[in-house]
């Protein structure tokens, strides 16, 4: 596209850590992205790791990736004009990845370890390179289009490119650099050797781009041409192995219109209700206990391992609501967040969706950004089984909704079938990637208390519900209720409340209420400091059970912190745009006091939760 | 003054130098590729953190071989200021410009976080600025930051302060607990016999401006330009 990528973001599920498979699983995945997004350069800011058994079979890695460019020099996967040539950059083709995306839309089964060749293999070094030069011969003016070779290799690059351009491209596999000898003209055209790119450039500067390339020591051939018949021709030694017009492979693909139905196992879990439950009558063990659940646990041992920091733009680190990082050479900052409750979205994926959404915006607004626009990666079961696809429809659904209301646009995304193993399918997974901007860096938020004595203020409303909590699900063993009910127009009151108040630096620190509910976020709020603990006295009137105050997980919720001489600006904002707000307490001392259920050191908090992961694997 | 900063395939804080050089210093700065068979007029060269040629066989292994590195030794033997940060200083040590050798850390792991060094020497060209035994608070990322040198070497180095920074707690304590990686005697930046060559793991160039949240960096930049002053 033209853009240098500037800062990457992942959604990690794996399994539960019971199962014998999860911690070499964590440690290769997070070994993995360690060795290849430290080696070319980028940040790796922020994310989210989960830990359910419903990824023992098929774990989840999504990756974001944000890049910078100007609007006037974005490139596009396009073929245009007869008799330009069609030139091959990157790595040579091997064998590898023959079939990978096809194995990447089938169920897993006991033989699965057999397609381990269809696995591509990675060399972050080569890919470096490949950016260095692509950006480098991009600032030149002799490039017509550009694409990398990703699923189904150099078949699918050449299509889409030539029907985009409403054109067709002639390729003389004989060109193509190759690292194994006696490839047919089959395993070269479907190789999914990573690190490569397919480049129309302007005829008469093939000399120009081969330079580039060369200086970067990459492989640089030119393996055809593009013409004006719409078709895929595809030589090798002279001989026409295969014609096929390019629009065929790419926009006229079949739409499938498969059967939907409401899955049964949704009348079982929704029949939940919480009068059946016993009222705990000891908090603070079950508090320790959900801070140490990995899911709620501090991540420091996953991003210790990402260098988040190279390209000097960081300006919050992992582990807080979002990422913040600045933009040199203007005053503006970005953040960025990926979410996904899978449990909500399993209970009920319309609503999870929304949730999904809605929450990543309100992690943005923490931080002081204004959301602009999400991307997705959509992770579900078999789409043949008419209740996964009900799933499917009802997620996209509850994303496309939320989306309209928060008037943030899904500018991409990209979808995952047939996470199954042995028939059993994943929880849907719609993870929401979302982009918002700080008009002025210095106006960024953090969600961590500054200092004794400020008022701590809850934005927000909270209901007497545990559906689908993480309370529920390790306190009580229970993934079953109606996951937290959603309200746009009080999300959106919530919203712009609170990023009002921050642009006016009324407030001292924002953190949104998720996984825990209230009692989890406030302890964060207390422990998550770069420099210093702070502890807390809260009081919280409302009419509804203990473990549904503290760990409810009722949407739309911020706790804020100011200096008291800013709580009537703070009213007359809050109250203008119409947001609910209640003032819970004070900051001070170092324990953190939660009505009369809650008494406990912050520091103990703190190393329980900062422990769990690292304890573990 | 003018920094030429090298820039090997696979090298990733080229930028990064590039910018607190020329926009928090304001000082002239070039990039230099490593193909380069001379080198332009400049007062320092920067060797910069990132993965030359994806660190393969060892960090700065195959660095050395570039063909810049002819220049950049008649550089340091003619006093030249060279400062080689984080895959920077492994290159110097491969390249024999500095002593001892980096292994894996300790953990296995890559690991970036932030830490606490301990000045040990404030007369050399790049820390005249700081405070003897002041501690300074910096980024590290890298996998191979575990420094060794036999004991004679060790002995040198010590005998002639040529260790320039050692990782230490808040308080500058050294303990086994402020070392990240296992680094031999906290070892994590040391200089040649002649004080111009300096090598160090923490990256400087990213605490160098108050947004960041640290400017531990700048008085490694702000003594090389007083040396020059």
């Amino acid at each position: 596209m033209g853009a240098r990528p500037i800062a990457s973001l992942n959604s990690l599920r794996f399994g539960s850590f019971d199962h014998p498979k999860t911690r070499y699983l964590l440690n290769g995945v997070v070994g993995g992205i360690a060795g290849y997004g430290n080696c070319i350069g980028v940040p790796t800011v922020g994310g989210e790791t989960y830990f359910n058994k419903c990824y023992n079979g098929n774990i989840l890695v999504n990756v974001f990736s944000l890049g910078l460019v100007k609007k006037e020099r974005i490139f596009k996967g396009v073929a245009c004009g007869a008799g330009n040539p069609v030139i091959y950059v990157g790595s040579k083709t091997g064998r590898d990845g023959i079939h990978g995306a096809t194995m990447a839309s089938e169920e897993f089964d006991e033989k699965s370890g057999e397609r381990r060749p269809t696995v591509q293999v990675g060399d972050p070094f080569t890919e470096k390179l490949l950016l260095e030069a692509c950006l480098e011969v991009m600032s030149r003016d002799c490039i017509v289009g550009i694409q990398d070779m990703g699923a189904a290799g150099l078949t699918c690059s050449s299509c889409e490119m030539a029907s985009r351009g409403g054109t067709g491209i002639e390729i003389d596999l004989s060109k193509v650099p190759r690292r194994e000898v006696g490839m047919t003209p089959y395993e070269l055209m479907l190789s999914e050797s990573q690190e490569r790119m397919l480049l129309v450039v302007k005829k008469g500067y093939e000399k120009e781009v081969e330079e580039v390339f060369k200086k970067w020591d990459l492989d640089v051939s030119v393996v055809g041409s593009v013409t004006d018949d719409g078709l895929l021709r595809v030589m090798n030694d002279g001989v026409m192995v295969a014609e096929i017009p390019a629009r065929a492979l790419s926009e006229e693909s079949p739409v499938y219109l498969r059967p939907k139905e409401r899955p049964e196992y949704l009348s079982m879990t929704q029949r939940f209700s919480i009068d059946n439950l016993p009222e705990p009558t000891e908090y603070a063990e079950i508090f320790l206990k959900l801070l140490g659940s990995p899911n709620i646990a501090g991540k420091g041992w996953v991003y210790r391992q990402y260098d988040h920091m190279v390209r000097t733009n960081t300006v919050v680190y992992p582990g807080s609501d979002a990422a913040v990082i600045r933009i040199k050479g203007t005053n503006k900052g970005i953040a960025m967040t990926v979410d996904c409750n899978s449990r909500y979205c399993y209970l009920d994926p319309y609503i999870g969706g929304m949730i999904a959404v809605a929450e990543a915006a309100r992690n943005l607004v923490c931080s002081g950004a204004k959301p602009l626009a999400i991307t997705d990666c959509l992770n579900f079961g078999n789409p043949e089984k008419p209740g996964i696809m009900w799933q499917f429809e009802q997620a996209t659904n509850g994303i496309s909704d939320a989306c309209k209301r928060l008037n943030t646009p899904v500018v991409g995304g990209n979808v995952s079938f047939y996470n199954e193993t042995q028939g059993e399918g994943i929880y849907p997974t719609p993870t929401v990637a979302m982009v918002g901007i700080i008009p002025d860096i210095n106006l960024h938020q953090t969600q961590w208390f500054k200092d004794d004595g400020d008022v701590i203020v809850m934005l927000g409303k909270s209901y007497e519900e545990l559906g689908g909590s993480e309370y529920l699900a390790v306190v009580h063993g229970i993934e079953e209720g109606m996951p937290p009910g959603i309200e746009l127009d009080l999300e959106i009151a919530v919203q712009n409340a609170c990023l009002e108040v921050i642009q006016k630096g009324i407030i001292k620190s924002a953190h949104d209420c998720s996984e825990g509910g209230i009692a989890i976020a406030l302890a964060e709020c207390c422990f998550s400091g770069p420099k210093f603990n702070r502890g807390a006295k809260v009081t919280i009137s409302e009419n509804i059970r203990g473990d549904c105050l503290l760990f409810g997980e009722s949407q739309s919720r911020i706790i804020v912190s100011l200096d008291k001489g800013n709580l009537d600006h703070f009213k007359e904002i809050a109250e203008k745009n119409k947001a609910p707000f209640k003032i819970i307490g004070r900051v001070g001392g170092e324990r953190l006091v939660i009505n009369e259920l809650i008494n406990c050191p912050v520091e103990v908090l703190k190393q329980r939760w900062k422990m769990a992961i690292k304890e573990r694997v | 003054m003018k920094f030429g900063i090298i820039v090997f395939p696979g090298s990733n804080c080229d930028h990064d130098c590039y910018h607190v050089i020329k926009h928090i210093l304001k000082q002239e700065a070039g990039f230099i590729w490593h193909k380069e068979g001379s080198l332009p007029p400049v007062d320092c060269l920067i060797l910069p953190g990132g993965f030359s040629h994806g660190d393969y066989l060892r960090p700065g292994a195959i660095a050395k071989f570039s063909p810049i590195m002819k220049e950049i030794r008649k550089f340091a033997y003619n006093g030249g200021l060279i400062l080689g940060i984080c895959n920077g200083f492994q290159i110097l040590l491969e390249a024999g410009l500095l002593p001892g050798v980096m292994m894996t850390n300790r953990s296995l792991k890559f690991v970036c976080d932030n830490v606490y060094l301990r000045l040990e020497n404030n007369e050399t060209p790049f820390t005249n600025q700081g405070k003897l035994g002041g501690v300074l608070k910096m980024p590290i990322a890298h996998f191979d930051g575990n420094y060794y040198a036999d004991e004679k070497t060790l002995q040198e180095l010590k005998d002639n302060h040529q260790i320039v920074f050692r990782y230490c707690a808040k308080n500058g304590d050294i303990t086994d607990d402020a070392n990240p990686n296992g680094a031999f005697w906290n070892i994590s930046g040391i200089c040649n016999k002649e004080r111009n060559v300096l090598g160090m793991m923490p990256h400087p160039e990213r605490c160098a401006e108050e947004i960041l949240g640290n400017e531990d960096g700048r008085v490694i930049f702000e003594s090389i330009i007083k040396s020059f002053a």
